[in-house]
């Protein structure tokens, strides 16, 4: 079982010295997660600590690959709200 | 060497000049008097730092290098996917550093740019969420560019555990940003920290994040460690909070409170800019700025610059020592290092005559009515008294002439200008708007202004009070079909402003300003910003511009 990083990530480099297996990796286009490596913090921690300090909603997925976190979770922006005014932005 | 006993040299002078004859207002800081108190040590620690010190800003140059991308904190005036050349505001940058990257282009620029005198580190996130990066940064210039001052801004949760090491770094400056001291607001202002591994959300967080900063703050003070607080006004939210903000700051040992509009448009997609949440008015900065000012020094003259801007305040010249670049640049940093101490010895040689010329102008103007700079005197007669060891020290060490001489005339001045002056003596300030490209003088063509300085001018005073960023509205080239627009911003941005100072201007901005009520002056070329504010107020005055001006002002505001 193991946690994954998605395109959304924007290597800030926050959650590579909290993991306690090393399974984080800087890489291009985005960081990465060692799946053999990664114990979902099992054992060190009563939560996953990539998930627990990304700031982008999305970016991290559990083994199931649901976001951690997902959309307006952490900035408190309404998804609806998003999508709208990016919308309304595009079509400036 | 040279530079530091310059630089001490300056600061006692403005120690035996400041209470005798008054000194305009970014002689001594963001007020006339707000600096004067402080020891000659601080004082000489701040006197070529252009965040803090307004006079200093006029001349010296800083360098914001991004090695800390990592944050523990969200706010909601912050976007952490955001990086974009175009866009100037913290926490933007075009390009991660590493440390030694960081360190090779501070010494590019410091080698280009021999104004530069201080070296900050400001994110693209928190420096102090990634201490490595941060202080490999800092230990490595500390060796090889030990001239160069070094500094860094945090929001101060991680702060406390990494005081002691900020102090072996031989950082002398801290800035930490402070939005509130009610966990009630903060939990309105950030949404979630990292703390003990967890992500903590709400009043709880805010209450962590407050406790971590004030201590913070605390200890750098015990330490000697000059502190700046940055807060970022956000009506409705802190605005009145502020004032106890700036209050409780000061009398943890804060040193400068410097508040900040909110910057929040929708497509920065922060949580403020997409729920409609605005920034304050420049009405509202400066009242609110006025409020806190009794209480400490305000700094007024922040451009809220990126995490990787380089160059005067006013200016970024990052794009040119992009890391490709710098790679293909040869320096010789030894021969840099000797440059610098030259240039800044020369530029505190013409800081020195700016303010001799300046007590000049205010004595021998003849007949002409003098306001503002010899005026100061009236305000602050028992200016001294806090510090008595220290101007008696300054006075007995130094040249008599500034003191001795200065003073009698100086008297008779300010008695002559209280009588003659016009209207005008009890008048409410007038703001004028003056064009710099930097040195404290008037040299810059109006349409290649990206931002006016606003000053405002009345019968005892003339102070700094803000920045107004515009779009330069001529370049001199192509763009120049655009420049309609770009003059309609600049008046909306010179609101309230009865006249603008500039070297030159052409005439089509000439008749918009005069149509929109604002008067245009060309006639101060390269003279001290601060002595040409107080003669274009005396002149407005006595005109009778000054009752022109006023229905324009009452309608405008």
């Amino acid at each position: 079982m193991a946690y994954q990083i998605t395109d959304g990530c924007v290597n800030c480099w926050a959650c590579e010295p909290l993991c306690p297996s090393q399974a984080i990796q800087a890489a291009k286009p985005h960081f990465i997660i060692d799946p053999s490596q990664c114990s979902e913090c099992a054992g060190d921690f009563a939560e996953p600590q990539c998930a627990s300090i990304c700031p982008i909603e999305g970016a991290i997925l559990d083994a199931r690959g649901i976001p951690v976190n997902p959309p307006g979770s952490l900035t408190g922006i309404p998804p609806e709200r998003w999508n709208a005014t990016m919308a309304e932005i595009r079509a400036r | 060497m040279v530079q530091a006993v310059t630089t001490l040299k300056t600061e006692r002078r403005k120690v035996e000049s400041g209470p005798a004859s008054g000194c305009a207002s970014s002689g001594c800081g963001s007020r006339s008097d707000k600096l004067a108190h402080l020891p000659a040590a601080i004082r000489a620690k701040v006197n070529d730092h252009p965040c803090f010190s307004e006079d200093a800003h006029h001349h010296y140059a800083r360098m914001h290098v991004a090695v800390a991308p990592a944050c523990n904190i969200q706010c909601h005036y912050c976007n952490r996917k955001y990086d974009c050349s175009n866009e100037s505001r913290p926490g933007v940058v075009s390009e991660l550093l590493t440390p030694e990257q960081a360190v090779q282009k501070t010494l590019a620029v410091a080698a280009a740019i021999p104004q530069m005198s201080v070296l900050g580190i400001a994110g693209p996130g928190d420096p102090l969420a990634n201490p490595e990066r941060t202080l490999a940064t800092f230990r490595a210039l500390s060796e090889k560019a030990p001239d160069i001052k070094l500094c860094v801004s945090t929001n101060g949760l991680a702060l406390p555990e990494l005081v002691d090491e900020i102090c072996q770094h031989n950082i002398d400056h801290v800035t930490i940003t402070i939005n509130c001291v009610d966990p009630e607001i903060g939990a309105k202002i950030y949404p979630w920290i990292f703390w003990n591994n967890r992500r903590i959300k709400g009043v709880k967080a805010a209450r962590i994040l407050i406790e971590q900063q004030q201590k913070g703050l605390a200890m750098l003070a015990e330490r000697g460690v000059l502190v700046k607080v940055n807060s970022v006004l956000i009506p409705g939210v802190n605005d009145e909070h502020l004032k106890e903000v700036s209050r409780v700051v000061k009398a943890k040992g804060a040193f400068l409170h410097n508040v900040m509009p909110l910057i929040a448009e929708a497509e920065h997609g922060t949580f403020y800019g997409l729920m409609g949440q605005r920034g304050p008015t420049h009405d509202e900065l400066q009242s609110l700025q006025e409020a806190c000012s009794g209480d400490m020094a305000m700094m007024r003259h922040c451009r809220q610059c990126r995490a990787d801007a380089v160059g005067m305040l006013g200016e970024d010249r990052g794009a040119e020592f992009s890391i490709e670049k710098i790679e293909q640049m040869d320096i010789d940093y030894a021969a840099a290092m000797e440059r610098r101490a030259t240039v800044h010895a020369e530029i505190e040689a013409k800081r020195q005559a700016q303010r001799e010329a300046s007590r000049q102008a205010t004595q021998t103007s003849g007949s002409e009515v003098f306001v503002a700079l010899d005026a100061l005197t009236r305000r602050r007669p028992a200016a001294p008294s806090t510090e008595p060891n220290l101007v008696s020290a300054a006075a007995s060490e130094t040249t008599p002439l500034a003191t001795q001489t200065a003073t009698p005339i100086v008297a008779a001045r300010t008695a002559s200008s209280r009588t003659k002056a016009p209207t005008g003596t009890t008048s409410h300030p007038l703001r004028i708007a003056v064009a710099s490209s930097g040195s404290g003088v008037i040299n810059q063509h109006f349409g290649h202004a990206r931002e006016f300085l606003v000053y405002e001018a009345d019968a005892q005073d003339v102070r700094f009070i803000g920045t107004r960023r515009v779009q330069a509205y001529c370049t001199g080239d192509e763009t120049c079909g655009e420049a309609d627009s770009a003059l309609a911003g600049t008046l909306r941005a010179l609101e309230g402003c009865v006249a603008v100072l500039c070297s030159k201007i052409g005439i089509e901005p000439w008749d918009a300003l005069e149509a929109a009520g604002i008067a245009p002056n060309g006639e101060h070329a390269m003279e001290p910003i601060e002595t040409a504010v107080a003669a274009v107020y005396t002149e407005l005055t006595a005109s009778g511009a000054l009752e022109r001006a006023e229905p324009m002002r009452a309608l405008s505001a």
